[in-house]
């Protein structure tokens, strides 16, 4: 196939959706409680996440916000609560298996791989969508070399949707930081997930990257219909695109709803700014 | 000026994907091949093809071996030379006790033999990383070794323990001559590692290298590390086995499992932290540099100082040289020889301009 049918066809992949319907529940949490030892993270936590929506988590620091979307990944086991997924109950599981039922995610702190190219990165991102087996790789003739031609069709599409097009062949490390961030942001959507869990996708960067980062959620949420699950410390951001949001605080839910609701809930303004005595 | 990819344009991820994907590479490597194909085995003495040309290949394959593991899936291992033992052992064993035994099937079975041992011992690596793998990797040094010794059935009862490597015959024809010995560790040496090579691009190596780098990211992007960790020491041990194999039957003849103690799994990591980490290509000149630099030491030190040293200061200075060298290319490239060619062939491409 040609490179320059590739790039005509890539933007299009996917039409836009016109309206964004916000579908049924597809996650539903209910009292998740997870401590470590005598550290309780999270406390008899419930809300539920629907399809195609963008559903913010915010709090202070510490507040649990990371453990429970370790918890919706698998990464972690609460020892009480229940989640539904897809309307299946979930038993304790690895996190492979959360990302075979199409749930990834990108990291607070950046979790690349340093040591390979934005290309392999995004590759990686493909691994479960993958058949052929290790003797097939050892040869890379026939059917593993077709298979590695296919889905590299789909991470160039990645690639041109996010805009990184010149860095494909660039080791993640010496990346800057912002860029980092996309790439992350690029190896999660390459797993063309339904669910996707965002840890502070903005967190250090400038008012320019944030922006671009924003129309790529938005554009992910839009275009692909991927139900997105965002935690944030900028609240202009979170308030701007989200759908519903929960607070939480010292691992509990303080608030839940639309953005305008929680903005305006007391006890959120006393988590955020404190109470006067 | 002449090594440069001006004009040569891929209109295909298939052309992108190629290992070689400048043209002067390819024509260089293809030369290179054919090279030591075609030209060495007319150019080369006897002496140089049994004891420097056929141990550089055997420990590149082992290096690939270790590199896989390390390099590639980030596992520090010391048993290399107990797989080693493994693969040697294995295929003593096939060629002896079954009758009309192939010769390149009994060597993928010694190379089987030391997979299934070498996963064996990587089932530690699930739990443990780094140093403290390193240390479990070590019993498998000693215990394997020790198991050889012990168990007299591996060596058939002979009472030194050790094995004189049975003629390798392929389809009626015998392989005696250093000539024909360094052809096929050549050949063998050649396909695997391509099969390496072509494992580290493609999707097994990928997961590979995403253990390495950062194993919650790379479970939570569905990666089995269990699987990924148990194929590297499986797909490692595979290669260190062959090497072990080759290393028996194509250049020492008779080994001993004491052959294939730490000293030489201590070499055989050498040769991947000064060849490069991570790197099939470094494998090659890590093996090369640690087979060549100390018998061209020698040569050196015999030819400025002959006679007029006493023996003995003549050869452990040898060793501080050996050694001081090592260092001085670990200061100055601390990623090896491979990256070292890297930093060539970039300089290489903004030659003589030097923007």
């Amino acid at each position: 196939m040609m490179m320059n049918d590739l790039i005509q066809v890539a933007p299009v992949a996917q039409p836009p959706v016109a309206e964004r319907r916000i579908g049924d529940v597809i996650l539903d949490l209910q009292g998740i409680s997870l401590s470590f030892g005598g550290v309780k993270a999270l406390t008899n936590i419930s809300f539920d996440v629907r399809e195609h929506e963008i559903r913010s988590i915010i709090g202070p620091n510490g507040a649990g916000k990371s453990s429970m979307l370790n918890v919706i990944n698998g990464v972690y086991h609460p020892q009480e609560g229940r989640i539904m997924f897809r309307g299946e109950l979930r038993q304790k599981m690895e996190p492979h298996v959360a990302a075979a039922q199409g749930i990834a995610r990108t990291f607070q702190n950046i979790a690349l791989f340093k040591g390979m190219s934005v290309l392999d990165n995004i590759m990686t991102g493909r691994n479960l969508k993958m058949k052929c087996n290790l003797f097939q790789h050892a040869l890379y003739w026939g059917r593993a070399r077709q298979e590695e031609i296919e889905h590299r069709l789909k991470v160039e599409e990645v690639i041109d949707f996010l805009e990184i097009q010149g860095i494909r062949k660039t080791p993640v490390g010496r990346l800057p930081y912002g860029l980092q961030k996309r790439v992350e942001l690029g190896r999660a959507l390459a797993a063309e997930p339904s669910l996707l869990l965002l840890d502070e996708p903005m967190a250090g960067m400038n008012v320019e990257e944030k922006q671009d980062m924003c129309r790529f959620i938005l554009d992910v949420n839009d275009q692909f219909g991927t139900t997105i699950v965002l935690i944030e410390h900028d609240m202009g951001v979170v308030m701007d695109i989200s759908d519903r949001v929960v607070v939480l605080d010292y691992g509990k839910k303080i608030g839940d709803g639309a953005p305008d609701e929680v903005k305006n809930n007391p006890e959120v303004i006393a988590a955020y700014l404190g109470t006067s005595h | 000026m002449l090594y440069r990819e001006a004009g040569q344009f891929k209109v295909s991820y298939q052309e992108d994907q190629q290992i070689f994907p400048i043209r002067q590479d390819r024509v260089g490597f293809i030369a290179i091949l054919g090279f030591f194909f075609l030209v060495l085995p007319f150019l080369a003495s006897e002496y140089w093809l049994q004891a420097i040309l056929i141990p550089v290949l055997i420990f590149s394959l082992a290096a690939i071996g270790l590199n896989i593991l390390t390099g590639y899936a980030g596992q520090l291992s010391l048993g290399s030379a107990a797989f080693m033992a493994v693969g040697a052992f294995g295929a003593y064993n096939f060629m002896l006790r079954v009758d009309g035994m192939p010769f390149l099937v009994a060597l993928a079975i010694g190379g089987l033999c030391a997979a299934l041992v070498g996963v064996a011992f990587g089932l530690p690596s699930l739990r443990i990383k780094g140093f403290y793998l390193a240390v479990a990797t070590l019993a498998a040094q000693f215990f394997i070794v020790w198991a050889l010794v012990k168990f007299p059935w591996f060596s058939n009862n002979s009472s030194s323990g050790v094995i004189s490597a049975q003629q390798i015959e392929i389809l009626g024809f015998a392989f005696d001559t250093p000539v024909s010995k360094y052809l096929l560790t050549l050949g063998i040496v050649a396909v695997l590692a391509l099969a390496a090579k072509n494992l580290v691009r493609s999707t097994t190596g990928r997961s590979w290298m995403a253990v390495r780098d950062m194993d919650v990211a790379a479970e939570v992007i569905g990666i089995r590390p269990m699987f990924a960790k148990l194929s590297a020491f499986a797909v490692s041990s595979f290669y260190c086995g062959v090497a072990g194999a080759l290393y028996a039957y194509a250049y020492l003849g008779t080994v001993e499992p004491e052959g294939f103690n730490l000293d030489l799994s201590f070499k055989i990591l050498f040769m991947i932290i000064i060849g490069g980490v991570g790197s099939i290509m470094g494998s090659f000149l890590g093996a090369a540099f640690i087979v060549l630099l100390p018998i061209f030491l020698n040569v050196a030190m015999h030819s400025l100082f002959a006679g007029s040293m006493p023996a003995g200061l003549g050869s452990n200075l040898e060793l501080i040289i050996f050694g001081g060298l090592i260092i001085f290319f670990l200061i100055v490239e601390p990623h090896g020889l491979a990256r070292l060619w890297q930093i060539g062939k970039e300089k290489l491409r903004l030659w003589p301009f030097p923007h």
